[in-house]
């Protein structure tokens, strides 16, 4: 990611932010309220369009592109505030991850017939994988509007799974989660990236998370990256200290 | 081989044999399921014979002997099972452990069972072996079931089951007739696996068990209720339990019928329904637990839904039972009954996966009069059993048409019961113990010199010849004024409410009778809201003055209860309080298998006993407690203490 800067009107959301996710790694951003952190992350997946700046990704190099070609080239995401099909059942809600890698044709699938249903076939296998890697077995068949908030939160992060992506996204993965559930989210991150080799940026406010999870951490403030580092660094970053974490840490 | 049944063959008198003979004589027949990815998968008698032959063969593969001990730990999974019989097939001895201990008490079973390989579930069982290590270097191998997770590790103790299997293969392949063997070696008085007690009193015992006592006690149960291989069972209960043990292992090696493994813990209700088993297992705490949720929607459904349900189970309790037990009843009652079979109870028994049950047993705890007679009047055959790990849970039985709420049956075949002068009951059963392991002293303490097992429990045998237990025979106490106390018998029935989850009782060697009493958050929640009565957590529910009003409904209602049993008159509870936090085995307050630490709960909250005996209204406490993953806190609060109403005795009052 080369100057990303991105305004909407006269407010400046990113200026000039440059940083790099290696392969393999989980790349934290943090920052307080407002900082851009969101928009950094929809710059990455094609929602927000840059005024400035490039981001190569595989070796292409590009201002800008649509949500669906981020999503074809294996970058997927979970968003801040829960966005699933309420009165779909999980089952059903991660099936939809699974709508690019889905070949056969539009009347037989209508006619579940020869391929479509082998095909069919195949994603449920993926999608009961990927229930069995969450161990959400027991709501398998339950409409996500009546789960915990926890809950949906690790349906969203299987949606995303459903896609085998390599780059995956996580905006605010433990919000709003108590101890337990962070701890198991924590533990399905960390899963995640070490199985499926999945390369992970994700945006989180637990400190305590960010540090333990993290290879590297960049630290955005009103629209500027004000440090760059591995956990340790971030946390003796004077600026970072400053801006972010206060005395209180 | 006499018999024509194969499954009744009573020479076969060692479990690694009546394996082979299954895959054998019916080879092709399930035995059985799991779920996997969303369905269920299937293993045939024949395919497990082979598992666990390339298993036995890995695990000598990797030294292990004849007369050594292997820890088992995890939920119910058919490779765990495997395990079992692998390590019977080598001589060895199969020791489950129970799969939510915390890793220092596993240390202590390890120890004392001079454990050196271990097969468990996955990673979570894995970083406690792990962790313990340090302090237990003596454990060199530990193979896993499910590898997710555990791929970066590097420890070389560790070992995938998948690779163990291939090793196996390999050391059969160069060791042929080394199985056929070992298992020609084993003898029906070796040990065949070993049990460790809940520990309800001091350090877990571990209860060792013959193959031919084992299958005795397997082989009475299975002729007593006529199962066959058409049988199915579901396998959710805690391996390290001899229940579960008896009833998934043992009876299912001598009657051949298929076991189900349930996906995990949380969808056993979900595998429960999809299985519909025709046997069933459970102690009460379960049954509760399915009931509360019952009611629990019942209450929630629509106003015609709620009426129709009370009705009709208005009708099956008038009948219900006495249907099932085939006793005379009117037309008309037989009219509802079928009538609400169709719209209510046949609906409610699928939904509890209960379609199928021909015999469903409860046993370990009493069971609540409304629990009980609510499952026997929608047509389950729920009896009851009575037995411990000493004695493979082959002691008394109740048959099908003669169940009685109050009692636990009459002996099986072969059992002999004496009832001792202090009430203790004495039984000689072919499902006895050989000892505990490395623990002469407390074989011979429990076994009388005739042979008879001292249960420990306090009892009677009926009018009818059945036995009726009241209490643990150590803890029927007496009142200072020399009155007869069974604490176990008035936790008991204050337990039988929904609201009330646990209750500690106190009075031994004391004036009168008290209580802490833990709610059901559950239930008492649900109640709240109904009220619009907001709360926080369990401490702030607990210490809500309508929450005491409701305990203390409970509470009077249950000496309004002991009042009319002269026995018991003096029993009632003059004070309560609502305890501020929730008794857990973690903390030691409760064993494993959920039974109160009475003595331990004492000594714990000594401040708040004495308040109840100081005439206190409050008394400020703090608590320490342990977390899952090991950390400590503090709770504090003021607990509030209410006097409860006592009614004079219905009867004279028995002077002791």
């Amino acid at each position: 990611m080369e100057n990303i800067s991105l305004a909407f009107g006269g407010v400046k959301a990113l200026s000039e932010i440059s940083f790099d996710v290696r392969e393999h790694e989980i790349r934290a951003i943090i920052g307080p309220n407002g900082a851009g952190k969101s928009s950094l992350l929809n710059v990455i997946n094609g929602v927000y369009h840059p005024n400035e700046g490039t981001i190569t990704y595989k070796g292409n190099t590009r201002r800008q592109m649509r949500p669906y070609e981020a999503a074809s080239q294996g970058i997927a995401r979970t968003f801040q505030n829960i966005a699933l099909f309420k009165g779909m059942t999980v089952l059903d809600n991660i099936m939809t991850g699974r709508t690019l890698k889905m070949h056969a044709g539009f009347l037989s699938q209508c006619l579940y017939f020869g391929s479509a249903q082998r095909e069919e076939l195949q994603h449920r296998e993926k999608v009961e994988q990927i229930i069995d890697f969450l161990q959400i077995e027991s709501i398998r068949k339950t409409p996500v509007g009546r789960l915990a908030y926890g809950l949906q939160k690790r349906v969203e992060l299987g949606r995303a799974l459903a896609a085998e992506p390599q780059l995956l996204l996580l905006d605010e993965p433990m919000a709003g989660m108590n101890v337990e559930e962070k701890q198991d989210m924590s533990r399905f991150i960390l899963d995640v990236n070490d199985e499926f080799g999945t390369t992970i940026v994700l945006i989180e406010h637990d400190m305590g998370v960010v540090m333990d999870l993290s290879d590297r951490v960049v630290v955005l403030d009103y629209g500027r990256k004000i440090g760059d580092g591995t956990p340790d660094e971030i946390r003796n970053n004077k600026a970072v200290i400053d801006a972010y974490l206060g005395v209180a840490h | 081989m006499a018999q024509s049944d194969p499954t009744i063959d009573s020479n076969v008198d060692t479990f690694p044999l009546l394996l082979l003979q299954h895959a054998r004589k019916q080879g092709n027949r399930t035995a059985v399921r799991e779920k996997n990815l969303g369905i269920w998968q299937s293993w045939t008698w024949a395919q497990v014979a082979n598992e666990v032959r390339a298993l036995a063969c890995g695990l000598a593969a990797q030294g292990f002997r004849r007369g050594m001990n292997l820890a088992i730990i995890g939920d119910n999974r058919p490779r765990l099972y495997w395990s079992f019989a692998a390590a019977q097939c080598l001589g060895g001895v199969p020791v489950p452990m129970y799969q939510d201990a915390v890793a220092q008490e596993m240390l202590f079973v390890l120890e004392n069972a001079e454990i050196e390989y271990a097969i468990v579930e996955d990673q979570e069982q894995v970083d406690k072996l792990l962790e313990i290590l340090p302090q237990y270097p003596n454990l060199k191998h530990i193979i896993y079931d499910d590898p997710r997770g555990l791929r970066n590790y590097t420890q070389p103790q560790l070992m995938s089951y998948e690779r163990l299997r291939e090793v196996g293969r390999e050391y059969e392949r160069q060791n042929p007739g080394f199985f056929e063997r070992c298992v020609a070696e084993i003898r029906p008085q070796d040990v065949c696996v070993m049990l460790y007690t809940s520990g309800t009193t001091g350090k877990p015992k571990g209860v060792c068990h013959t193959h031919a006592g084992f299958i005795a006690a397997a082989r009475g149960d299975v002729e007593f209720d006529g199962f066959t291989p058409d049988d199915e069972v579901l396998s959710y209960l805690p391996m390290a339990w001899v229940g579960d043990h008896l009833f998934s292992y043992a009876q299912a090696m001598v009657a051949g019928f298929t076991v189900n493994c349930p996906e995990s813990p949380e969808t056993v209700m979900t595998d429960l329904r999809e299985i519909g088993p025709t046997y069933y297992f459970a102690p009460p705490r379960v049954f509760e637990n399915l009931l509360t949720t019952v009611m629990i929607r019942i209450d929630d459904a629509s106003r015609i839904k709620r009426h129709l349900f009370h009705t009709f189970m208005g009708v099956a309790r008038r009948c219900g039972a006495q249907i099932m037990d085939g006793k005379p009843v009117s037309l008309s009652d037989r009219l509802l009954y079928w009538l609400g079979d169709l719209l209510i109870y046949g609906p409610l028994r699928n939904v509890l996966g209960m379609s199928r049950i021909r015999v469903a047993y409860t046993g370990g705890a009493a069971i609540g009069p409304d629990l009980y007679r609510f499952y026997r009047s929608i047509g389950i055959n729920l009896k009851q059993l009575y037995g411990q790990t000493e004695t493979s849970v082959y002691v008394c039985k109740q048959a099908t048409g003669a169940a009685k709420l109050d009692s636990v049956g009459r002996p099986l075949p072969g059992v002999e019961i004496k009832i001792a002068d202090n009430g203790e009951v004495l039984v000689k059963t072919p499902g006895m113990l050989k000892e505990y392991y490395k623990r002469p002293d407390a074989t011979a303490e429990s076994i009388s010199p005739d042979g008879y097992f001292l249960t420990g429990d306090a009892g009677f045998l009926d009018a009818d010849g059945d036995l009726k237990i009241i209490d643990r025979a150590k803890d029927v106490g007496k009142f200072a004024h020399g009155s007869l106390f069974a604490p176990q018998f008035i936790e008991n029935k204050l337990k039988f409410f929904p609201y009330i989850k646990e209750a500690v009782c106190f009075g031994d060697k004391r004036s009168m009778a008290c209580a802490f009493v833990n709610i059901d958050i559950q239930a008492v929640g649900n109640w709240a809201e109904k009220r619009n009565l907001p709360y926080s957590g369990y401490i702030d529910l607990a210490g809500k003055p309508d929450v005491y009003g409701l305990i203390q409904q409970c509470v009077e209602q249950v000496n309004a209860d002991l009042a009319k049993e002269p026995h018991l008159a003096d029993s009632q509870i003059h004070r309560f309080l609502v305890l501020h936090k929730e008794l857990d085995p973690d903390e030691d307050e409760l064993t494993r298998t959920r039974k109160v630490r009475r003595s331990f709960v004492a000594q714990k909250y000594a401040v708040l006993v004495d308040a109840l005996y100081g005439g206190k209204t409050s008394q400020f406490i703090r608590t320490q407690v342990k977390f899952e993953d090991g950390r400590t806190g503090n709770i504090e609060a003021d607990v509030k203490i209410r006097d409860a109403a006592t009614y004079p005795a219905a009867a004279q009052r028995i002077s002791a």
